[in-house]
């Protein structure tokens, strides 16, 4: 039982991680209808920036985390504006060859500027860790749920009730009512990817922190996100949260239990358990649990 | 209108389906041919040959993946898988039971055409993003079960491939005319460069025939196909099969020519280098696939070559200053290339090699 219950606040942590980095690829998708392959790089990207902003400028951690923000929600409209607005129109495909083009691109810049040495993030929490009855939390997972929560509670409430957010929702539902109705869709546009490359930066953070530190390997997370964004739908952020925490679990549960339940499965199956689950449930519902199915016309 | 004929215009359907509209074109591709033959013979260089071979195998798949995606509009992330399977069945049927090799050829072929046709119904299914987001899965599933599965695929630490290279008589890996000797790489030349020209002619005959006409009904617009009377079910599987064997052949030819193949080699980014390949090569083409292969396989390896006299960049990582390694240089053109054709160029090399022919056909009125 006690393994049971450590296994799994390791799968909710590691689901609200994967819900952080799905809800970035949500708000793009709802938005503009890319799924954007070049999330993981914002990650990276927003992950560097913190550290850079916190080692490198002497900002206090704390506050490094808004203003790295910023700055990467800066970087991901400006990607939006110079190259993704040109293909506005262009096929499915085209759109995720851009977006993978950029993913290369992002992490050769990163890389390149901050090189591939693990860097220690300095976060405060470290690997401090406390004890509730036999189970051992560790302060970073519990920011990472708690901050997850809190973004998606943002969401919920700037979708619902912000002038911003409405405009988000209507350029989604009908691109051209939205415009008829005075909606600017180039700044609904745009937003969605500042948005995006802000929450970026968080699941950055989160993922560098709490003691694994700072490498270019961390953008492979986005990766482990799409079974996540896919099992909920594309285009729910309710979905996104409730896919990541599905897979979290699946994963952790996975590496807890096959290895004496189902050896066979060979060494590391619970790293492509996401995938065979994702691959499950689209078949049953093809639009995930949550997305909304698409109505085609001749 | 017998006249017209020698103009440059298709007057009939049945002139425009013709795989050679005309003597020129007929008289390029003996040319060509002749070129492809005498080319090993003239280049001695172990690198440029074994760069137009690499080009050569990825032009084999990426014929395969341009069907697929390219004419029928399935986009697939899972083309690597594919050709793990063919490299995994050229170490099965060609090295450990040595059969000969047309046989371990087509067994990779008949291997990858299998698993295609497990793998297309998913196509029925599941649409766009969904589908190209399966696909990726497949990959990865695809390296767990080739590092786990260690009797066929020697496990993480790969396995050597030493898969038949002989045709009869004719030895490809020691090919000797007369008393002239060639080198394995240009005995494995004129392989690889048969096979893409076997393979560009099978994609090229179903693409303009009604198999090909279906499939482009079915890139266009699914429904409307369907309701023409399209089995979708019978085109997008069909798709998956030709372009899954297709990419296991280029698999196996891929392990027989490196002789060594590791797991970890069939991953996303292989998957992703054949769709820039056809981005690059022009989309919905046979001819780009080619193009785009020799393109994007030699690029790298050029760059490579010629990497001390680039500015910023470095042989290897470390020291200080924004500074790249050649192998990040090359992500980054890599990366560059693929938004800039999509962004410019949507319709590839081809199209500008098109807009060059119609130039040159219409010259001096070339406006």
């Amino acid at each position: 039982m006690t393994d049971f219950l450590q296994l799994s606040f390791a799968g909710l942590a590691l689901g609200a991680l994967y819900a952080l980095v799905a809800l970035g690829f949500v708000i793009i998708y709802k938005a503009t209808g890319v799924i954007n392959f070049a999330q993981g790089g914002l990650v990276l990207l927003g992950g560097y920036l913190t550290y850079n902003v916190h080692h490198t400028w002497g900002v206090p951690f704390y506050l490094s985390i808004p203003v790295a923000m910023i700055l990467c929600g800066m970087v991901g409209a400006a990607v939006e504006r110079v190259v993704l607005r040109r293909m506005v129109g262009q096929p499915v495909f085209a759109v995720i060859m851009v977006t993978i083009g950029l993913l290369f691109v992002i992490e050769q810049v990163v890389t390149g500027t901050w090189g591939f040495n693990r860097l220690n993030m300095g976060d405060p929490w470290g690997i401090k860790k406390f004890t509730v009855g036999d189970v051992q939390l560790s302060v970073v997972n519990l920011w990472t749920i708690m901050l997850a929560a809190l973004v998606m509670a943002g969401f919920f409430l700037f979708f619902r009730y912000s002038r911003l957010g409405v405009a988000m929702r209507a350029t989604a539902f009908d691109q051209e009512a939205a415009i008829a109705n005075g909606i600017s869709a180039r700044r609904v546009f745009a937003l969605s990817w500042a948005i995006a490359g802000a929450v970026a930066t968080l699941a950055g953070v989160m993922l560098a922190s709490g003691g694994s530190g700072l490498s270019p390997e961390i953008e492979f997370v986005a990766l482990l996100a799409f079974p996540a964004i896919i099992l909920g739908g594309l285009d729910s952020p309710a979905g996104a949260v409730l896919g990541g925490v599905i897979i979290g679990l699946t994963q952790t549960l996975t590496a807890g239990y096959q290895p004496r339940y189902a050896d066979w499965l060979g060494n590391g199956f619970s790293s492509v358990m996401p995938y065979v689950v994702m691959i499950v449930i689209l078949l049953i519902r093809p639009y995930g649990l949550f997305g909304t199915k698409e109505v085609r016309r001749v | 209108m017998p006249r017209l004929r020698n103009l440059n215009m298709t007057l009939r359907y049945e002139d425009d389906l013709k795989l050679f509209k005309s003597r020129q074109s007929r008289l390029a591709m003996v040319a060509l041919a002749v070129v492809a033959i005498a080319l090993p013979l003239s280049i001695t260089d172990d690198f440029w040959l074994s760069v137009l071979n690499y080009a050569g195998i990825t032009a084999v798949g990426a014929i395969g993946l341009n069907l697929l995606t390219g004419y029928t509009g399935q986009v697939s992330l899972g083309h690597a898988f594919f050709l793990g399977v063919g490299a995994y069945s050229a170490v099965f049927f060609g090295g450990t039971h040595q059969w000969p090799l047309p046989l371990w050829l087509l067994a990779c072929a008949v291997m990858g055409g299998l698993i295609g046709a497990v793998v297309g119904p998913f196509a029925l299914r599941l649409r766009g993003n969904y589908l190209a987001v399966v696909s990726l899965g497949l990959v990865f599933l695809g390296i767990h079960v080739f590092t786990n599965w260690d009797s066929v695929t020697g496990g993480p630490g790969g396995t050597s491939v030493a898969a038949p290279l002989k045709l009869g008589p004719i030895n490809f890996g020691k090919l000797e005319v007369g008393n002239y000797a060639y080198t394995r790489n240009q005995g494995f030349f004129l392989l690889v460069w048969a096979i893409v020209a076997i393979s560009a002619l099978f994609a090229k005959n179903i693409v303009r025939t009604r198999p090909g006409r279906a499939m482009q009904a079915v890139r266009d617009r699914d429904v409307a196909a369907e309701v023409i009377g399209v089995s979708l079910a019978r085109y997008k599987v069909g798709a998956f099969v030709i372009s899954s064997a297709l990419a296991a052949v280029a698999g196996g030819l891929f392990g027989a020519y490196q002789q060594f193949v590791t797991p970890e080699s069939w991953n996303l980014f292989l998957s992703i280098q054949y769709i820039a390949i056809i981005i690059v090569g022009g989309v919905g083409t046979i001819f780009g696939s080619i193009l785009g292969a020799m393109f994007i396989g030699a690029a790298p390896q050029i760059v490579d070559k010629f990497s001390g006299s680039i500015p910023l960049v470095s042989r290897s990582p470390g020291g200080s200053g924004f500074h790249l390694t050649v192998f990040q240089l090359n992500q980054v053109i890599f990366g560059v290339l693929i938004v800039l054709f999509l962004v410019l160029e949507p319709r590839g090399l081809a199209a500008v090699w098109l807009r060059l022919k119609a130039y040159f056909r219409a010259w001096p009125f070339s406006y």
